[in-house]
């Protein structure tokens, strides 16, 4: 499926003043990729999508998209990107059918094009009820399909999402992804940044960030290998003072929440079964199941992140 | 520049400004408010200033003297006191603005051909009216000495001053503030209106979808200033109708002329307008430094009410940068004075590089990087 790289990122660095907010990023995307961005807030998820999509300056190193520079040719770049931000940033006190003609307008989409794309972008967003709505009007939902809509109009090959559904709720979280597959289906490369872990198994390729670095960019099958240490998973009756408590324990590398249970990384499985239940019962804790479970993303990237010196305060 | 996204940008504008309740009543209410308001209010005419007489002589003479005042229509009397310890009373009070005294041997040295004198005394706590009125008062009484020399003769004055007002006739003070209020107030409001645009902007982060897209901020910058220049061409248009029509302001000169040359102020000051903005970056911001900008020096230092012929230098050095300084003179030179462009082209000229300077700053400072 992937094709030739749209997206090349060779040592991308932006600074403000003394705090380096990506540091040194290297990656490339495929044409017809869905490329996920995945970390904590603070990772520089953000810095990155805004200097790819020529809002912001690098400090050091080059990009390209769409083979064009992003330091040289921003305007350029604009032209062959769509991109939503973080942010709902649409004219609220517009109409929806309003929005949709300023954005035409700026890209150049005119004519019977613009009729047609129009009649596109309403049934897409399901909202060709609502034309002549104000858009400040609108769930979060709608507001967000007409963002993505506003940044599609153009048809341009690479599409730049940040935190797309943040604050959105799980439904329409779901119809919104079967967008982006519609679009990537389509042809289009989409350049996704997300912190919820369920999206980040919908991506082709998953790129971790932490701290502004870039830790680890696999496939979200693979990225799960990663963890090359059994995992055990803890149903107990106080979980945080049994992650407490296990953190102590000699041949435990990690313990942390997961939902209500605790997952704990082992340097060796059997010693851990052991240890585990007899620290639990030393610290007064009941240990109402322990079993070996299979990674997931969340246990990566939490174990990862940790190795990596923990997330940014903030 | 693409004509298609300009004119995006100016129709979205346009849209924003007709839905923003605040925006309407600063580009339609507000003009009209304050040209009414200070039309009506501000006058530099003194008349009926309240005198009070202390007639000590009780003459034929006396009363005649009073009667002159009277009926020159600069004053009122309003008072005839008994005693010279009424008149601080009544300066005191504020009751009059002045005092006649005319001592009791008045008659007696009218008659006798000896000098005669009376006593004025004014409230010089109000400096302005007080010279005003004293230099009033001395011209009645040099009037009546001089009426009193020529009883029942006929003689010719050496010289004659015969004086007569041009542009002003009737020296109406609304004539001068009408056309140079129109002038103040446009500084004030376009400045104000283009405050909030790009602010407004990035308070509510619609900048970042903007600038994500391929318009070029020239096109921004210009494509957001349409619509105002057609508000400030209006406005200016209904002030025109109001001075003519309400207050009776004379309109002399070339009305196409009136129209570019506030054509070209309103580049300048909406121009202004939009530089505080993309510098603010907050709409609370960009008000308050807009209206500082603009309302003082524009009420102060543009020749509206004070004179710049009689500033001192570093004042006057300081007006020659109030783009309203130019446009309070092109009013009124074309209300009053009906010039054309051969005596305005300076004024017009420093608007040309006022327009450029505020355009030139505003595209400037606005950049669409994001941080």
């Amino acid at each position: 499926m992937p094709g030739a790289d749209v997206v090349t990122v060779r040592g991308l660095t932006r600074t403000f003043g003394d705090f380096v907010a990506v540091d040194d990023v290297t990656f490339s995307v495929s044409a017809g990729e869905v490329f996920g961005f995945l970390g904590p807030n603070g990772a520089g998820k953000t810095t990155t999508i805004k200097m790819l999509t020529g809002l912001l300056r690098p400090t050091a190193g080059t990009a390209t998209v769409a083979g064009r520079d992003i330091a040289r040719e921003p305007a350029a770049v604009k032209r062959q990107i769509g991109y939503m931000s973080q942010l709902f940033s649409l004219y609220a006190d517009l109409t929806v059918g309003e929005n949709i003609e300023l954005f035409a307008g700026l890209y150049g989409v005119a004519g019977p094009r613009l009729a047609e794309r129009r009649a596109w972008v309403l049934k897409m967003a399901g909202l060709t009820e609502h034309e002549h709505r104000q858009t400040g009007e609108l769930s979060l939902g709608w507001k967000q399909r007409l963002a993505l809509g506003c940044a599609v109009l153009h048809e341009p090959p690479i599409l730049f999402l940040d935190e797309p559904t943040s604050g959105v709720d799980p439904v329409s979280r779901r119809s919104f992804w079967d967008l982006i597959y519609q679009l990537a289906e389509g042809g289009t490369t989409v350049f996704v940044s997300t912190h919820y872990m369920e999206e980040a198994e919908y991506c082709h390729r998953l790129a971790l960030m932490n701290r502004g670095r870039l830790i680890a960019l696999d496939r979200p099958g693979r990225l799960k290998r990663l963890l090359d240490r059994p995992l055990l998973e803890l149903k107990t009756d106080d979980a945080p003072r049994a992650v407490a408590a296990l953190r102590a324990v000699p041949g435990v590398l990690d313990a942390a929440m997961f939902g209500r249970a605790v997952h704990v990384l082992a340097s060796d499985r059997d010693d851990a079964l052991a240890a585990v239940p007899a620290a639990l019962a030393a610290a007064g804790r009941t240990c109402e199941a322990l079993e070996v479970v299979e990674p997931s993303l969340e246990d990566v990237f939490v174990a990862l992140v940790r190795r990596e010196g923990g997330a940014r305060d903030g | 520049m693409n004509r298609t996204r300009l004119s995006a940008i100016a129709r979205k504008e346009f849209l924003q400004i007709r839905r923003d309740p605040r925006s309407l009543y600063l580009a339609f209410i507000l003009p009209i408010l304050l040209l009414t308001l200070f039309g009506y209010a501000i006058s530099f005419d003194i008349r009926n200033i309240r005198m009070a007489v202390l007639d000590q002589s009780q003459s034929a003479g006396s009363r005649e003297l009073i009667e002159s005042f009277e009926s020159s229509g600069y004053f009122t009397i309003v008072g005839r006191l008994a005693r010279v310890g009424d008149a601080d009373r009544v300066l005191g009070d504020g009751s009059a603005k002045l005092v006649l005294v005319i001592p009791p041997t008045f008659a007696a040295d009218l008659g006798s051909g000896r000098a005669a004198e009376v006593q004025l005394l004014l409230d010089g706590s109000d400096a302005n009216t007080a010279t005003i009125a004293q230099n009033y008062a001395d011209a009645i009484v040099s009037r009546y000495s001089t009426d009193v020399i020529l009883r029942g003769r006929t003689v010719t004055l050496p010289v004659r001053a015969e004086s007569r007002v041009w542009y002003n006739e009737t020296l109406e003070s609304r004539n001068m503030i009408v056309p140079g209020l129109v002038a103040v107030i446009m500084s004030i409001i376009a400045a104000m209106l283009t405050a909030l645009t790009i602010a407004r902007e990035w308070e509510r982060g619609t900048m970042e979808q903007l600038a994500a897209t391929p318009v070029h901020r020239l096109e921004v910058v210009i494509g957001k200033l349409i619509p105002y220049v057609g508000i400030g061409l209006f406005d200016v248009a209904v002030a025109t109708v109001l001075g003519l029509t309400v207050f009776r302001v004379p309109l002399r000169g070339d009305v196409l002329l009136l129209a570019v040359m506030t054509l070209l102020f309103l580049l300048g000051a909406l121009g202004l307008g939009m530089f505080i903005s993309a510098a603010m970056k907050s709409q609370m911001l960009a008000t308050q430094v807009a209206m500082i900008a603009t309302f003082l020096p524009a009420l102060l230092l543009s020749g509206f009410i004070f004179s710049i012929a009689t500033m001192p230098w570093v004042l006057k050095a300081l007006s020659r940068v109030v783009p309203a300084r130019y446009y309070v003179s092109v009013t009124k030179g074309i209300f009053l004075k009906g010039v054309g462009i051969d005596v305005l082209a300076v004024d017009g000229i420093a608007m040309v590089i006022f327009a450029a300077v505020g355009l030139g700053l505003a595209i400037r400072v606005f950049h669409k990087e994001i941080t």
